[in-house]
């Protein structure tokens, strides 16, 4: 549907898109997930025409945005991060302002008109003037607006950014409406938005790709390897010898605790549910209590949270300008914790310091 | 371009400016006509002579809108995703703003017809009092598409509406300022060479490459030079010549003396296409700076 290929936009000496290549199917919901910054709100502009690239190519249904723009944007439907109404005019005459500017030919346009308000919610206020309504309605409308047309792809940046839980929530089922019948690619820089709607997740890092995938297949495949946290009553060392040949563990660090006690960290290769078993079984074998068993595996926050982090740390090395503030781009401070120590090394280390709850 | 064209008109229409165009206009024309033509003067078209002075305020206030407001709330992103290309975009403006302009002019259409009812004593020629209102469109045409364009440069209305003011001012004036320049060759030269570094100036400002604007101003105050040597008589009285050229509002003198200048039709409307090609031009400009 549509193929980005060696896509570069540059702001004077600021590289915003730097060689990004990856391909839209059709009917899937596509999640644009990157820190603020990153280069989402640019690449969207250029998928849709708003903005020219430096170099590369945008092909839409075969034709290419800057070459057939026309043809190309007849396929897609945008909402800016702003929603871009004309505050003095009523719902109504905006959406039908639009379906005019958009070539609908005027025998559908009542029809798709009310199909459109039908499917955002936004009937009841068709007879309100836009400055009037709440920033949810306005959202609303900027979608109905992005639908109109009935283009096969619909884009939207930062769709829930500003609404009051309750509105994010029915944004969000509305997304959901919308991937039924429409190629619908989101961007958002809150990871749980996009786990909640998106069937594929493309993850962007200073105008590159660093990772894309279905949400399940990012974790499998960053993630590599579990952890376990084992609490058993015996020696550090009898605990250790019971584990030690089963296939599948790569290491156990084992530590003496109190009363007996003695604390396991086991990491496994092998992330099958099986794994629990053959633990507790050989522990089991050998008369040992195990108190606790608790497994550990990278979840999708912190892929992106290793992927984003990595790739800071490249740049800052390259730079070989330390202490740059790097921008804060999640609300809680567990999480900024990890990013900081992480983007001290170059390698992935968050694993080990966050609290997982499988 | 029909949706474009009726959202425009709705918008001026809806709002405060196009009205208070539409009352200035009305206000002093009829001030003028009780001043000129009520009061013996048989020449409608000294009424439209004096309202150039209006034009200067009525049409920033028409135009600045028009585009900066778009960049202010930020819609205008919604015209660049539109299937619709540029061209369409801005004529559809254009052509309301267009429309908003002429709606006074034919009420001012009656003005010469009821003068000729009221007074007994000479009455208006109405062949040529129409000649002239058409005129005065055509400058109109010409005025409306320079406020378009600088309305695309700008991101305030208020800004706009200035800008257009000044430079609609100058124009205004050209023709007198002119008056004071020296007609020699060596004025021509240096005149242009001004143009060469301005021009040096806005290359580099918009291509940020100072290397090459250099050069290219350069290569051309050279070309300039060597003109300058060869075919020194030809630049006498050079650029008073081509500022006269530009003196948009002379243009409209002849309609005074009862004279239907063709040429100066063919020039608004040459005026017009060149500004309207600029402000798609500093449209598509957007797009690759933004």
């Amino acid at each position: 549907m549509i193929e980005v290929s060696h896509l570069t936009k540059r702001y004077g000496s600021h590289l915003a898109v730097d060689d990004l290549n990856f391909t839209v199917e059709n009917g899937v919901v596509y999640g644009f997930l990157g820190p603020n910054g990153a280069g989402k709100s640019t690449t969207m502009n250029i998928l849709t025409g708003c903005l020219a690239a430096t170099s590369g190519t945008v092909t839409i249904d075969g034709y290419d945005i800057f070459d057939e723009p026309e043809e190309a944007k007849r396929r897609i439907g945008y909402l800016p991060e702003l929603p871009p109404l004309y505050v003095g005019m009523t719902v109504r005459e905006y959406l039908t302002f639009v379906a005019r500017a958009k070539g609908v030919p005027s025998k559908e346009q009542e029809g798709q008109l009310e199909h459109v308000m039908e499917v955002t919610g936004t009937t009841e206020v068709a007879d309100r003037l836009i400055k009037n309504l709440s920033k949810g309605f306005r959202q609303r409308v900027g979608i109905a607006q992005a639908i109109l047309g009935d283009p096969a792809v619909v884009i939207l940046d930062e769709p829930t950014v500003g609404l009051d839980p309750i509105q994010i929530i029915e944004i969000r089922d509305l997304i959901h409406e919308l991937g039924k019948e429409h190629t619908v690619i989101l961007s958002s820089h809150i990871l749980s938005e996009v786990q909640a709607v998106c069937d594929q997740i493309l993850i962007i890092n200073r105008g590159k790709l660093v990772a894309c995938g279905e949400p399940q297949s990012l974790e499998e495949q960053f993630a590599g390897e579990a952890t376990y946290k084992i609490t058993a009553k015996a020696a550090a060392a009898d605990a250790e010898r019971a584990l030690q040949n089963i296939d599948g563990v790569q290491k156990i660090e084992a530590q003496d605790g109190e009363d007996g006690r003695c604390d396991l960290t086991v990491t496994v290769s092998d992330l099958s549910a099986e794994m629990d078993e053959r633990l507790s079984f050989a522990m089991s074998d050998r008369r040992i209590p195990v108190l606790r068993l608790e497994r550990e595996q990278a979840s999708l926050e912190d892929v992106f949270l290793n992927l984003t982090a990595q790739a800071e740390a490249e740049r800052e090395a390259q730079e070989k300008k330390g202490g740059k503030g790097k921008k804060s781009w999640f609300k809680s401070g567990k999480t900024a914790e990890t990013t900081a120590e992480t983007t001290d090394g170059p390698a992935p280390a968050a694993e080990d310091e966050k609290e997982a709850d499988t | 371009m029909s949706a474009i064209y009726e959202r425009e008109l709705d918008s001026q229409l809806n709002g405060l400016t196009g009205y208070i165009y539409g009352a200035l206009m009305l206000l002093f024309g009829g001030i003028y006509v009780m001043a000129y033509n009520l009061s013996g003067y048989t020449q409608f078209s000294y009424v439209l002579y004096s309202m150039e002075f209006v034009m200067l305020i009525a049409v920033p206030l028409l135009t600045m809108r028009s585009i900066a407001e778009e960049r202010h709330q930020r819609t205008d992103q919604l015209l660049y995703s539109l299937p619709m290309s540029m061209t369409k975009i801005v004529l559809g403006k254009y052509f309301a703003l267009v429309t908003v302009m002429a709606l006074p002019m034919i009420v001012m259409a009656l003005y010469p017809v009821v003068v000729n009812a009221m007074t007994l004593s000479g009455s208006i020629s109405l062949k040529s009092a129409y000649g002239a209102l058409v005129g005065f469109f055509f400058l109109g045409l010409a005025l409306v598409a320079i406020g378009l364009f600088i309305s695309s440069l700008m991101e305030n209305a208020g800004l706009a509406a200035g800008a257009c003011f000044i430079v609609l001012l100058l124009l205004y004036f050209l023709s007198a300022l002119t008056d004071y320049m020296s007609g020699s060759a060596w004025a021509s030269f240096i005149a242009f060479t001004v143009v060469v570094i301005l021009l040096g100036v806005l290359l580099w400002r918009t291509t940020k490459n100072g290397n090459f604007a250099l050069i290219f101003s350069i290569a051309l105050e050279a070309v300039l030079l060597i003109c300058f040597l060869i075919w020194q008589d030809a630049f006498s009285g050079l650029i008073v010549t081509i500022l006269e050229q530009l003196a948009v509002f002379d243009r409209f003198d002849n309609f005074t003396y009862d004279i239907f200048d063709i040429t100066s039709i063919v020039y608004y409307i040459s005026v017009a296409v060149v500004f309207l090609f600029l402000t798609v031009q500093s449209m598509e400009r957007r797009r690759w700076s933004e």
